[in-house]
């Protein structure tokens, strides 16, 4: 395990994150078999913007999202949401997965899945009342899949699949959305239902934060990127005089050079038995 | 032979219904175990209970219901968590490693029993493999008041309920906990079980669901136990799950199919065990219920397979029958249409036309049908399209030349090999499609091999084809 000195408790007293932030992640570290993941991640999400993460396959990607909501144990590191640990703030964040992360055989129908973003707001024991379907059926609508609501989801094109999976992100009603490749092997027209999607979260205040593949979407798409590579390589605004999408930082992403920073993990991960 | 309706109250009665009790439990949780891909939990947990029930019996020293429950839960629970220690620190794959721990506990149950203190008691391997469904009878006790029910009346008799066999009180009371844990952790469970990553993150802990429904295998374990044994009580945790997983698309129902498979289970394999011989020239014969139980488990989900309504073997290859008739009565129409219009007083002889389209049953179907639905019509020796069906055809051929069309000039194929795939392509085109095809090709009246493509006409909707039974077109 790497050890390092104890990260403090609230990231409140650090002028470098603001307690406003949607997302601050400070100095996080996440380990698969002792191997870092990650590393040293630091970074501020500024709130109503769009932000790719943009990285090479094994960057950390999906492993930063899934830190950050506490579905993988961090090594080390804070990470707060609108100045508030993720227990806290759990109503306030969305989540869609990657696609293929669960089975869509399973029984259920497009409106049930899309119901399921409000099981949060549901709680425990409770039940999917009208008013709940009908936020869900409201989330369908806005992907466009209101039509196909009582469709069961393998019946679904995998374009349809993944609105479907958006639609589930926003009945949930959060301020802050984690997509995790939304836009992989999705056709034309989903691909734009997303992107309009997106726009109007951000017009109406929000901040979405997804992994995404195609580097020359990112400008057109997204206000800010992160270009992560185990550790963060740049974060900032995609265009203008502060631009960090930059080729010479592009080159440091995807380079595949090892840095002695990098021998110098594996050398120690093979000394421990990893 | 028939028992009496006196016979089958006194006799029967408790055995059936504690067999029902028990298999509807197994069907709601095995229904989750389905869904979850984790149908070996089951067999794991059913195993596992055996070290729990005997460790049970030797601390409090008799075969009491609660503490044979605890000790049953506390090992299924142990086995569990060896499990998940096992793959997590040997690295091995879930499957060899709760194999490895449930059949190490079934040898420790099996070890304990064969203690000389076990001897003397009926919890014997013979029971704990096949279950003892025979020995679930009422008791007749003059000391207590009790009496075996002989009328209907009798079963609303507190005397005669309070004789009722420990058994079935025990399946009743696991019954209906394990019914109300589901309903009222349905959603959650439903959630777990579909994506654990949101189930997660929205605070409903997969491990503590996951530990909820091991819980409910392990109850339902215990209560069939007795009646099923632990052998076949995982037949009662798939097969009906898994029939029912055949027939409906909703979680709900399926719940509800399984229960009601399992029950179908239960009544036709008992009475086959217990009058089947009778019935068939062997008088005063039974057979093992529990084992007539579980191959009519068996049976039912095997008629799930062959017969369901969509995900039957037999609806499939309807449904692929009738894609292959719509797709040749769509080829038939077409193809009139081009020797019509090639020249106008010509027509195909009938086996002209089976054997353009292929031969055999589809051909002949595809021209049958195409005559009910008044496309085509006898003349002379051949055949003729009818008004309505030279529409359909020249909205066919239309589709057909603007494929050809599309694929030369948008995809730069030879004109000599988009034929084939025009052909594939015009069964599965949209009138939506059609009208993007017309607007993306140079030219709407010439298709790449010099012939007219034909006009949408006023009539012009393109022909029914085999949309709706195929994928979705955008897949």
């Amino acid at each position: 395990m790497l050890h390092r000195s104890a990260a403090p408790k609230t990231l409140a007293d650090r002028p470098e994150h603001s307690p406003s932030s949607p997302l601050s992640v400070h100095d996080m570290t996440v380990a698969y078999q002792r191997r870092p993941v990650l590393w040293d991640v630091d970074f501020d999400a500024p709130a109503r913007s769009l932000i790719a993460i943009v990285g090479p396959n094994g960057a950390g990607k999906s492993t930063l999202i899934k830190a950050c909501l506490n579905l993988l144990p961090r090594a080390s590191g804070t990470v707060e949401f609108f100045g508030r640990p993720y227990r806290e703030a759990r109503s306030l964040v969305g989540y869609v997965p990657q696609r293929e992360s669960v089975d869509w055989d399973f029984p259920v129908s497009a409106l049930d899945v899309a119901a399921m973003g409000r099981y949060g707001a549901i709680g425990w024991f409770g039940r999917v009342t009208r008013r709940h379907a009908e936020a869900a059926m409201e989330a369908l609508r806005q992907v466009g899949m209101a039509d196909l609501a009582g469709r069961q989801i393998s019946q679904l094109s995998g374009g349809q699949q993944q609105r479907v999976f958006l639609a589930r992100a926003l009945a949930q009603d959060a301020r802050l959305y984690f997509m995790d490749e939304p836009l992989a092997g999705v056709d034309a027209a989903t691909e734009a239902t997303i992107i309009e999607v997106l726009r109007s979260l951000r017009q109406a205040g929000k901040t979405v934060i997804v992994v995404h593949h195609d580097l020359s979407t990112v400008p057109q798409y997204f206000d800010h990127v992160l270009l992560l590579n185990t550790r963060v390589i740049a974060a900032g605004p995609v265009s203008g005089p502060e631009s960090v999408f930059t080729s010479e930082n592009l080159k440091r992403t995807y380079g595949g050079r090892l840095t002695l920073l990098d021998q110098a993990a594996e050398a120690v991960a093979r000394a421990r038995g990893g | 032979m028939i028992p009496s309706l006196a016979e089958f109250l006194a006799i029967d009665l408790a055995a059936v219904v504690t067999a029902c009790l028990c298999a509807a439990t197994c069907a709601i949780v095995g229904s989750f175990l389905v869904l979850r891909r984790q149908a070996l939990l089951g067999d794991s947990i059913a195993h596992s209970v055996l070290p729990g029930l005997a460790a049970a019996f030797l601390i409090v020293g008799s075969r009491g219901s609660v503490p044979m429950f605890i000790g049953a839960l506390v090992a299924g629970i142990i086995s569990t968590v060896l499990s998940e220690g096992l793959r997590r620190i040997a690295r091995v794959e879930s499957g060899a490693a709760m194999g490895v721990v449930f059949s190490t506990m079934f040898a420790l149950g099996v070890l304990l029993m064969s203690l000389p203190r076990m001897r003397t008691v009926d919890l014997d391997a013979d029971c704990v493999l096949n279950g003892v469904l025979e020995t679930v009878v009422w008791t007749a006790d003059t000391a207590r008041g009790t009496r075996v029910p002989t009328t209907l009346a009798d079963l609303l008799d507190p005397g005669v309920l309070a004789g009722a066999p420990q058994q079935l009180v025990t399946a009743l009371v696991v019954f209906v906990v394990v019914g109300c844990v589901v309903l009222a952790l349905y959603k959650e469970l439903t959630l777990a079980s579909f994506d654990g990553g949101l189930a997660a993150a929205l605070g409903f802990p997969p491990w503590l669901l996951h530990t909820v429904l091991v819980v409910l295998a392990a109850s339902a374990s215990v209560a069939s136990f007795e009646v099923v044994g632990s052998i076949l009580v995982i037949a009662m945790l798939i097969c009906p799950a898994a029939s029912a997983r055949m027939c409906t698309d909703r979680l709900t129902s399926q719940i509800a199919v399984a229960v009601l498979f399992s029950v179908l289970s239960v009544l036709s394999g008992y009475c086959a065990a217990a009058f089947g011989p009778g019935l068939v020239g062997f008088p005063g014969t039974t057979l093992s219920a529990a084992g007539m139980i579980t191959v009519a488990a068996g049976l039912l989900l095997v008629a799930a397979i062959l017969l369901a309504p969509v995900h039957g073997l037999l609806a499939r290859s309807a449904r692929t029958f009738r894609l292959g008739v719509t797709i040749a009565r769509e080829d038939l129409l077409a193809m009139l249409y081009r020797v019509e219009e090639s020249n106008p007083h010509q027509t195909l002889r009938r086996d002209q036309v089976i054997q353009g389209l292929g031969g055999g049953v589809v051909a002949r179907s595809a021209i049958r049908s195409a005559l009910s639905r008044g496309e085509i019509v006898p003349a002379g020796h051949g055949l003729t399209l009818t008004d309505p069906g030279r529409a359909a055809a020249r909205a066919l051929v239309r589709t057909h030349r603007l494929w050809e069309s599309y694929l030369v000039h948008e995809l730069g194929l030879r004109p000599d090999h988009v034929h084939r795939a025009a052909m594939d392509l015009e069964h599965h085109t949209t009138p939506a499609m059609v009208q993007d095809l017309a607007s993306a090709v140079p030219s709407v009246t010439d298709d790449p091999h010099g012939r007219r493509i034909p006009d949408a006409g006023l009539e012009g909707s393109p022909a029914r084809s085999a949309r709706g039974n195929g994928p979705e077109p955008g897949r």
